[in-house]
């Protein structure tokens, strides 16, 4: 199977907008958390969000997500946030892959692979109050394009003219691991050189926060001390924080990449999925499907468990924190006390369809740096384990490979591994 | 400039994000302004809701320039 390496990175999340911006913030132990901010938030349960810091925003701040310099505000009006967010994205990684294809045969050979979990939920919400109250005449032909999930693609092959496979992944929370292990394989097995791959979300609006309030899903019980509200492993933790934003990166293929002197980050080595048929929002209690999961990435990359350093765990800060815990722990055996896992959820929140993508380009900088982010506001680990959750500040320490988990509503479970590039 | 061309060249200016000076009547919509199809259909919604109207597909397929639009609503309006 050919080699597939990650040349490029970009980010939008809720500590800023770019990749080395919003790793720095992590590492300082920052919180994207705050008071929802932009739409009425009084009457719902939650309200506490980890929302994009923009201009002009209690929020903001040097790194502020300034949509303008990503899109035309006319263009903006036609489409939701997500899609913003994706195309800033894809953007920044292109950059930093410093990969722009002009020529026919590269143009074909690179693709795009973005998913998001929701899509514009937003812009449906709005558009069904408009078609309620002014009728159909008032429906704007940019409502379709505007909403769909692989628009995002769509807008970002237009931009810069890639013209190889068009996908996008739509698989809840397991969406961003799933679309850049989905893109790893499509270059593995021939169908593209150079993939542009992660996952985009922005469902911070009355109606996200409420239905995932109905899921009994969110941190309800930290309303006045938001910062607080993300704590996987902890005790006290009381339902997830909505986060938004987008990653993506840059799959190439390995000689591809190396003909032409970019710069490596690190080795896609492992990709595995399962499904949990068990229940349409909750894992199932013995943690078979996150275990299944692991199992068939760490069978792809041909790894033993003591080979693991990091993982990054899905670590949403709700119930299920456990059972990934206890899977991974099943995975590890006795290389439990040598691995670092730590959820960055308790820095940016959930950012669903997004969350794969930006969580991987976190374990690709945790090689690169040789560092383990921390998990915050761990003051009382539930669980007594012989993993190192890395509680409030990050560890350095050795990580040559990291695994990244995610699992979504609906039982769809997705891990990459992750491995420091070695000629 | 009368009020109607007014803000017909408002609305033009603020959806297709076009500099001002190019929105003048012989202006088509397409061809000098960079409207794609659907941007066109967008319009002919934004006109309708500025000035109350309702614009039949059959005279929208007819207002192609900045000036067609001016026309058209003008009469339209002066009718109501």
């Amino acid at each position: 199977m050919r080699r597939v390496v990650v040349t490029g990175l970009g980010m939008v999340s809720p500590l800023a907008c770019g990749v080395e911006q919003s790793w720095k913030r992590l590492l300082a132990g920052e919180s994207g958390a705050a008071k929802i901010e932009g739409f009425e938030a009084s009457d719902l349960a939650c309200q506490v969000a980890m929302q994009v810091p923009r201009p002009g925003r209690a929020k903001a701040n040097e790194d502020s997500f300034d949509a303008d310099a990503w899109m035309e505000p006319k263009e903006q009006r036609k489409v939701d946030d997500f899609i913003i967010f994706g195309v800033a994205a894809a953007r920044q990684a292109l950059k930093d892959a410093d990969w722009a294809p002009k020529t026919y045969q590269d143009q074909i050979e690179t693709g795009v692979l973005i998913g998001s979990g929701i899509g514009g939920l937003g812009g449906i919400n709005e558009t069904s109050l408009l078609l309620q109250e002014k009728g159909p005449r008032r429906v704007s032909p940019f409502f379709v394009p505007g909403r769909l999930i692989n628009l995002i693609g769509g807008h970002v092959s237009i931009e810069h003219g890639l013209k190889g496979p068009n996908h996008a992944v739509v698989t809840a929370c397991s969406t961003g691991t799933h679309a850049i292990g989905d893109a790893a394989r499509l270059i593995m097995l021939g169908d593209a050189e150079v993939m542009v791959a992660g996952g985009a979300e922005s469902a911070l609006n009355r109606i996200g926060i409420a239905g995932f309030c109905a899921c009994k899903a969110l941190a309800t019980a930290f309303n006045d001390n938001p910062k607080a509200a993300s704590r996987p492993y902890d005790r006290d933790r009381d339902g997830f924080v909505m986060g938004e934003g987008a990653g993506c990166v840059v799959l190439e293929e390995l000689e591809h990449a190396k003909r032409r002197g970019a710069k490596i980050y690190a080795e896609v080595i492992g990709y595995g999925m399962s499904g949990d048929a068990y229940h349409i929002t909750a894992p199932s209690d013995d943690g078979d499907g996150a275990f299944r999961c692991m199992q068939a990435a760490l069978k792809r990359a041909g790894l033993k468990p003591s080979e693991i350093d990091y993982v990054n765990a899905h670590g949403t800060s709700t119930m299920a924190d456990g059972i990934e815990l206890r899977a991974v722990e099943r995975v590890l055996g006795e290389a439990a006390s040598g691995v670092s896992m730590s959820s960055t959820k308790s820095s940016v929140g959930h950012l669903l369809g997004a969350a794969g993508a930006v969580e991987a380009i976190f374990s690709v900088l945790a090689i690169r740096d040789q560092i383990a982010p921390a998990t915050l506001n761990l003051d009382n680990p539930a669980f007594e384990t012989a993993i190192d959750l890395v509680p409030h500040n990050p560890r350095k320490r050795k990580i040559d490979v990291a695994l990244s988990n995610s699992f979504g509503f609906g039982g769809t479970n997705a891990t990459l591994v992750l491995r420091r590039y070695e000629a | 400039m009368s009020d109607v061309a007014e803000r017909v060249k408002k609305i033009v200016i603020e959806h297709l994000g076009v500099d001002a000076d190019k929105v003048v009547d012989s202006a088509n919509f397409i061809d000098d302004l960079g409207a794609d199809s659907l941007d066109t259909v967008e319009l002919v919604m934004a006109f309708e809701e500025e000035f109350g109207v309702e614009i039949p597909d059959e005279s929208a397929e007819g207002i192609v320039t900045v000036g067609d639009a001016v026309k058209f609503l003008e009469k339209a309006t002066a009718k109501a």
